[in-house]
């Protein structure tokens, strides 16, 4: 799960991390309030989006009159900001964050994630803040330190003193972000994050260090013993179709070709999605229907996929392991009613009482096309939607 | 032989009366050799109960004690699942294999790092399968885990796979052409596990009852990649390679917690070329992981 930047820089404040004073806003005439409180001549207004680039894409605007907060305020609430992580139609920007003006002198980054392969949480900063850190791992990968955190014993006073003093922040702020990077670390761990970014964190011109921006995801199976993070939830920011199929317990991603397809496992329906594409087709979308695919999660992944106007074809792809055929048979079946289904569909099933699953479709009377292969399968759909 | 678990292979289930619990070890009892291999059960408030004539006792220490079994099978909800894990281990069993779904990044990561520490300061190491994974079967002896048992045949292919439903349907090629397998491992789609593809691998390549492997991998991470490069180096039987997810935008969580594309290098294709590069058989087509691996033998 995201959160908005406004909340990540609330949770870091919470742990210690210096952050500029803001107000939250949804209005324009809030958005002044808020400039007015704030006071002072310089304020910067930004957009609140999930996705990042959102300064490239005109989200975000340095004030310097109320006039000013004013305009740009107007101008971005309600814009669809387009940035390189929303795709070509963009997102409609519903919240603005009003910040005081900060004295830039320098620009760093710092962040913490979970690195799989040593199962460790790395600690990592460069003296490159303010720009796309995957563009300066690229060109410039000695500019990242790295250190990697033992959880058992956290981030210690010297790990934090030498990644800070690695990117070159002065002697005499050394002690603040210190400070600061243990309590990212801590704020990383304590609320399950998967990741916790500050980007830029910037040095003032009275050696002050300040988190300028906050992102962070959270491990969606630690949510329910995050209460506080969970109520962070923005139902704006997400595909209204991965909302509805994730209250019946289904895996949904939308992409964007025209050959829905409902699979159990996620392995298998990325394979499936591959084969579509190997033969000529592009799917629709990734649906994993789990283990328990009873006939009320099969007809709500039959609407969620019809949900999409794209959609000119289904392939179902089960492997009947305890889940049997005969079972998805009749759910495929009562699906296909339900929904009244009108575009060609395809049923590639396989393992447990397979004969009987695929006798079952046949006895149906409904038009529905059987395959033996996923291969086989993949090319059938992708003739149909042709 | 096969690699981790044979017929003679004693078994203690954490989380039996649970329903996921009963549900797999009934059909695990069912399959091969499972009455003699399932001797155990572990609920500390249903101590001294039996189901489907399996004892209970209150803890995996008393059970090991009791049984001398070696494995344990973990179908613990999430919330408690790292825990289970980490009883096995402070229990001194041989292999653990956590089929549990949805356990916190954090609580495995810690778990992780308790269990190298343990091993660090000279204890006993215990293997961990998983979690969030299918289990591991050896055909016609012993089978851990939630698979269709019905769809293996024995014989000397081994699989080891992060999807469950991937592996079996690699395994239901294999049995239509007649080539049955060795062991097929699940090592599970979360991004903070135990065995790797690399530790299945070095196991395949010692087993001399294993000829050939498919290796079955996703998009996201370093392991496919990893374990490709000790392969080119010492794997002395040929592989075939697959990799899922050639279609998965990058950013968004393809279902497994670990199917996540976050840099360059872990998209499949990165991954795919790596896996050629090194020697295996590579196919782009999950439907021909069978045939592939029939014309190496």
């Amino acid at each position: 799960m995201k959160i908005h930047e406004y909340q990540g820089k609330e949770l870091l404040r919470k742990y210690g991390v210096n952050v500029p004073r803001g107000v939250f806003c949804a209005s324009v005439d809030d958005a002044v309030k808020a400039a007015e409180t704030l006071s002072g001549k310089v304020w910067v207004v930004k957009a609140q989006i999930h996705a990042g680039g959102r300064g490239k894409g005109g989200g975000v605007k340095v004030a310097k009159s109320l006039d000013e907060v004013r305009q740009y305020a107007s101008q971005i609430l309600g814009m669809q900001l387009v940035t390189h992580q929303t795709g070509p139609e963009g997102q409609k920007v519903r919240r603005l964050l009003i910040e005081e003006g900060a004295d830039i002198r320098k620009e760093y980054y710092v962040a913490a994630l979970t690195d799989r392969a040593s199962q460790k949480v790395v600690m990592m900063a460069s003296s490159e803040g303010g720009m796309d850190i995957e563009e300066v791992a690229h060109a410039t990968p000695e500019k990242i330190l790295k250190v990697f955190v033992d959880p058992l014993t956290g981030l210690t006073d010297g790990q934090a003193r030498e990644l800070a003093a690695g990117i070159g922040i002065p002697e005499a702020s050394l002690p603040q972000a210190v400070t600061l990077l243990k309590g990212l670390y801590t704020c990383y761990m304590e609320t399950d994050a998967s990741l916790a970014e500050i980007n830029p964190l910037i040095l003032e011109g009275n050696g002050t260090i300040k988190a300028l921006d906050a992102k962070f995801n959270f491990d969606d199976n630690a949510l329910y013993r995050q209460e506080a993070i969970f109520a962070y939830r923005d139902l704006d920011e997400e595909d209204p179709n991965e909302i509805e199929a994730s209250k019946f317990g289904l895996a949904y991603i939308s992409l964007d070709g025209n050959i829905g397809c409902l699979v159990n496992g996620a392995g298998l329906a990325m394979a499936t999605m591959d084969t579509i594409k190997l033969f000529g087709g592009e799917p629709a979308n990734f649906l994993d229907v789990g283990g328990g695919a009873s006939t009320e999660k099969v007809t709500e992944a039959f609407k969620i996929m019809l949900g999409n106007k794209n959609v000119k074809g289904i392939l179902v792809n089960i492997f009947g392991g305890i889940m049997k055929c005969d079972t998805i048979a009749n759910g495929v079946i009562a699906a296909v009613k339900e929904t009244h289904l009108n575009v060609p569909l395809v049923v590639r099933m396989k393992g447990t009482n397979e004969e009987l699953g695929k006798q079952l479709l046949k006895e149906s009377g409904l038009p529905i096309i059987s395959a033996d292969t996923m291969a086989e399968a993949a090319t059938k759909i992708v003739a149909a939607v042709q | 032989m096969s690699i981790l678990i044979n017929k003679d292979t004693r078994v203690i289930t954490q989380g039996i009366t649970g329903k996921t619990g009963q549900f797999h070890t009934e059909k695990c009892q069912e399959y091969a050799n499972g009455k003699a291999c399932f001797v155990a059960g572990v609920n500390p408030k249903k101590a001294g109960e039996s189901i489907f004539d399996i004892p209970i006792y209150a803890s995996v220490k008393e059970a090991k004690q009791e049984t001398g079994a070696t494995v344990s099978v973990i179908y613990v909800p999430p919330a408690g699942a790292a825990d289970a894990i980490w009883e096995a281990v402070e229990a001194e069993l041989d292999l653990v294999i956590c089929i549990t779904e949805g356990i916190p990044v954090r609580d495995m990561l810690l778990v992780r790092n308790k269990m190298k520490e343990k091993v660090a300061r000279g204890g006993k190491e215990t293997l961990l399968l998983g979690p969030n994974c299918p289990g591991l079967i050896t055909p016609d002896e012993i089978k851990i885990g939630i698979m269709p048992g019905h769809i293996h045949k024995k014989g000397r292919i081994g699989i080891v796979s992060r999807s469950g439903t991937l592996t079996y349907e690699s395994v239901a090629q294999l049995t239509e052409l007649g080539i049955g397998q060795s062991s097929a491992v699940g090592i599970g789609g979360d991004p903070i596990n135990g065995l790797k593809h690399i530790d299945v691998m070095k196991m395949f390549n010692d087993d001399p009852d294993t000829d050939a492997v498919i290796m079955i991998g996703e998009i996201g991470g370093p392991d496919e990649a990893e374990a490709a490069y000790w392969c080119k180096k010492h794997m002395k039987k040929p592989v075939v390679g697959f990799i899922a997810g050639v279609t998965a935008p990058a950013g968004k969580r393809m279902g497994h917690a670990g199917a996540l594309i976050s840099g360059g290098a872990d998209t499949a294709e990165a991954k795919l070329a790596i896996m050629e590069e090194c020697g295996f058989k590579v196919t782009r087509n999950p439907s021909e992981m069978g045939r592939l691996l029939k014309s190496l033998l």
